[in-house]
């Protein structure tokens, strides 16, 4: 087995305590959005919502191993904590579960976060297309930017994450395969989705490194997101990062777990929350205190509420924009349309 | 003839006038307007000079396919292309046509210009999730941060003889996907400007070959002098009813044309060229004319193009319209083994019983 094959986390560079301290705000920052948006969702604020509480440590520590000067994020819709992490507006991130627009209102290009996309397994390929792109624009190895993409357990089911990752490996496309094994996909549990419990292991037939990572710890997956980029970004060709995780919560805010799971089950299952392994870490390695974690907290619900006002000042899209971004060059007929509905619906 | 003449002696001018394949193979394509015939080339020729200009003109422009470097394509579209641009332009994928659609999505959103090539029709099918979803949505969901400009050739149509899932008709499954354009050549001077046009667009163009003219030469012009992309085409006038085709019907309805002529049946041929967005001005600037159309496509009947066409022929047409708009397809059963081709794909005959019941049809 060549070097090539071997990810090593440890080679990647100690975290400061500035970092470990970075990791939990974000951390809290994304819990508490993510259990606000629940809320949101039965005031009536926003009509749905796929949270992702118990992927904190998953979503922070990968955000947060990206170059985002060169890097690109491949997200499905439960994202949240990785838009957070590598600094996409949430107000334009939320708006997407206030039903103003399915992909998001930020702007793709400019925050290197491609819209939010809701087919399953949908942007993998898109991921290895981009990188390949990387590839073919000439710039040196040490310096490629990569594509990260995420799915999830379920996801791997899809033909479409198997044509990419043998895509990948036989273009040598710099491509991070990030995988949240949650434990279930809506209600199917991980046994009875993944044949031989790990999508990691499928690296080995396609010739490429992986790490399987504890992915409630939030300085392990940074490290494990941080030697796979490595090894994309020397030119080495996909890397698959699986993390291991567990959704807390539902699918949905539509989802009842309780007709497929019991609370015993999700005790038992769940395995350490990542807030508070982090924070015992900080405690014990006393790099911060309750102070700290005092203001992490009030720093996470001052934001929350900035967010939450902005999204509540989400007015509905004007209805033109229905017609406005099917083409860059829009047909007649389309443009037919668009006159006809302002005419019957607008009154102009 | 006058308009309101029957055709009571057509059925035994048919039985004459039936030709063989070989014949209706040798008719080519009228390009009205053309000055000077520069060059005479095969569609097959026309395609690979446009891809060869698009990838000289454009370095962002990249070919991808199964069999499309070293082999040049299956039908040697992309013959000689590696070659001359390098793997890096023109490369060959895993076989997998999802994989091939998405790597074109992500190389689009990379700020490429891919042109995929799908191998046959039927080969789309294990694409259509990332055309209708990816392709087809990616501007719309970027709110137009993201434009698709990928051109995705797919030899297209029946004719050749060829195993199953190889002569589909898929241009009412494309067309009615928001956000995707379709386009079909039916010549080659149509295919060398039409493919220049689609490769230089920003949005997504389902570019549909018809196979079974890749062989037949033409005049080409390659100067774009006088030459529009845009709308149909009238490659026949005439008087009493107009046959609207694309692809390689274009060709069998101008022969269909040429023997009802000898019945003093004054056939009018619009080569529909895009079939979405159809030209639905230029159908009715025909049919106003003429006032009886048949449409004639390969795909099977219901929801087939023919539809929609018939229903832009009757919003505008209504008042003057002498019958109903004739559909003359293939039919609604999976297309067929080569022995039973010839029945299924509209041939000379059943092109000719839909210029009769246009021409004989009385208001009851």
């Amino acid at each position: 087995m060549s070097d090539t094959l071997a990810l090593d986390p440890s080679a990647q560079s100690d975290l400061s305590a500035e970092d470990l301290k970075e990791l939990y705000r974000l951390m809290v920052a994304v819990r508490h959005l993510d259990e606000s948006a629940i809320r949101w969702q039965r005031q009536g604020l926003i009509p749905g919502y796929a949270p992702e509480l118990g992927q904190e440590a998953a979503q922070v520590g990968s955000g947060y191993a990206l170059d985002m000067a060169r890097d690109f994020v491949f997200p499905t819709y439960r994202e949240m904590g990785v838009a957070r992490t590598v600094g996409v507006d949430m107000v334009e991130y939320m708006s997407t579960h206030k039903a103003s627009w399915h992909g998001g209102l930020y702007d793709p290009q400019a925050t290197r976060f491609a819209p939010i996309q809701a087919v399953v397994a949908g942007s993998v390929l898109h991921a290895v297309g981009w990188a390949h792109g990387q590839t073919l624009s000439g710039t040196p190895a040490g310096e490629l930017g990569v594509a990260i993409t995420y799915f999830g357990d379920g996801a791997s089911s899809q033909g479409d994450v198997h044509e990419a990752m043998n895509f990948a490996a036989v273009m040598k496309a710099p491509v991070v395969f990030f995988i949240q094994n949650n434990g279930f996909a809506i209600s199917v549990p991980t046994e009875r989705q993944v044949a031989g419990g790990s999508v990691a292991a499928r690296a080995a037939g396609y010739a490429m490194p992986s790490l399987q990572v504890d992915g409630n710890d939030v300085v392990a997956v940074r490290q494990a997101t941080a030697a796979a980029l490595a090894h994309a970004r020397s030119g080495n060709g996909p890397a698959i990062v699986e993390a291991m995780t567990y959704r807390r919560g539902p699918h949905s805010t539509s989802d009842d777990p309780g007709r497929y799971r019991t609370l015993a089950e999700e005790r038992a299952d769940g395995g350490e929350d990542p807030l508070a392994r982090m924070r015992s870490r900080l405690l014990v390695e006393g790099i911060a205190g309750e102070d700290f974690f005092a203001e992490a907290l009030e720093a996470a619900q001052a934001e929350e509420e900035r967010i939450r006002n902005g999204v509540a000042a989400l007015g509905s899209r004007p209805g033109t924009e229905m017609f406005d971004f099917v083409y860059q060059e829009p047909t007649h007929a389309l443009k037919a349309q668009a006159r006809a509905w302002r005419e019957e619906s607008e009154h102009v | 003839m006058s308009e309101h003449t029957t055709l009571s002696d057509l059925e035994a001018a048919m039985d004459n006038t039936f030709a063989t394949d070989a014949q209706q193979a040798s008719v080519d394509v009228v390009e009205p307007g053309m000055v000077a015939a520069v060059e005479t080339l095969s569609m097959q020729q026309a395609l690979n000079r446009a891809l060869a200009e698009v990838l000289d003109e454009n370095p962002k422009a990249l070919v991808l396919g199964e069999d499309v470097g070293l082999l040049g394509g299956v039908f040697r579209i992309t013959d000689g292309l590696q070659k001359q641009f390098g793997e890096d332009r023109v490369f060959d994928t895993p076989l997998a046509e999802s994989g091939i659609l998405g790597m074109s999505v992500g190389l689009a959103m990379a700020g490429y210009h891919p042109i995929p090539e799908v191998q046959f029709d039927g080969f789309a099918y294990p694409a259509i999730n990332q055309i209708v979803c990816q392709v087809g949505r990616m501007n719309y969901r970027s709110r137009g941060t993201m434009p698709m400009p990928i051109t995705l050739r797919v030899p297209s149509f029946g004719g050749i003889r060829a195993p199953e899932h190889h002569g589909e008709s898929l241009e009412s499954l494309f067309a009615h996907v928001p956000g995707l354009k379709v386009v079909s050549p039916s010549s080659p001077n149509e295919a060398y400007h039409l493919l220049k046009h689609a490769a230089t667009r920003p949005d997504p163009v389902i570019f549909m070959e018809p196979k079974s003219r890749y062989w037949q030469k033409g005049p080409v012009d390659t100067s774009a002098d006088g030459y529009s992309p845009e709308g149909s085409r009238v490659v026949r006038e005439g008087k009493h009813l107009t046959l609207v085709a694309w692809g390689a019907m274009v060709a069998r309805c101008l022969q269909v044309a040429e023997l009802a002529a000898e019945d003093g049946i004054d056939v009018e041929v619009l080569d529909l060229r895009w079939l979405k967005p159809i030209d639905a001005e230029g159908l009715a600037a025909s049919v106003a004319k003429t006032r009886r159309a048949v449409v004639v496509h390969e795909a099977p009947l219901t929801s087939g193009l023919g539809a929609e066409v018939a229903a832009l022929i009757t919003e505008r047409c209504f008042g003057t319209l002498r019958a109903p708009v004739e559909r003359v397809t293939g039919f609604d059963v999976p297309y067929p083994s080569g022995d039973l081709e010839d029945e299924y794909v509209p041939n000379i005959d059943r092109i000719l019983f839909g210029i009769q019941r246009v021409l004989e049809y009385r208001r009851g």
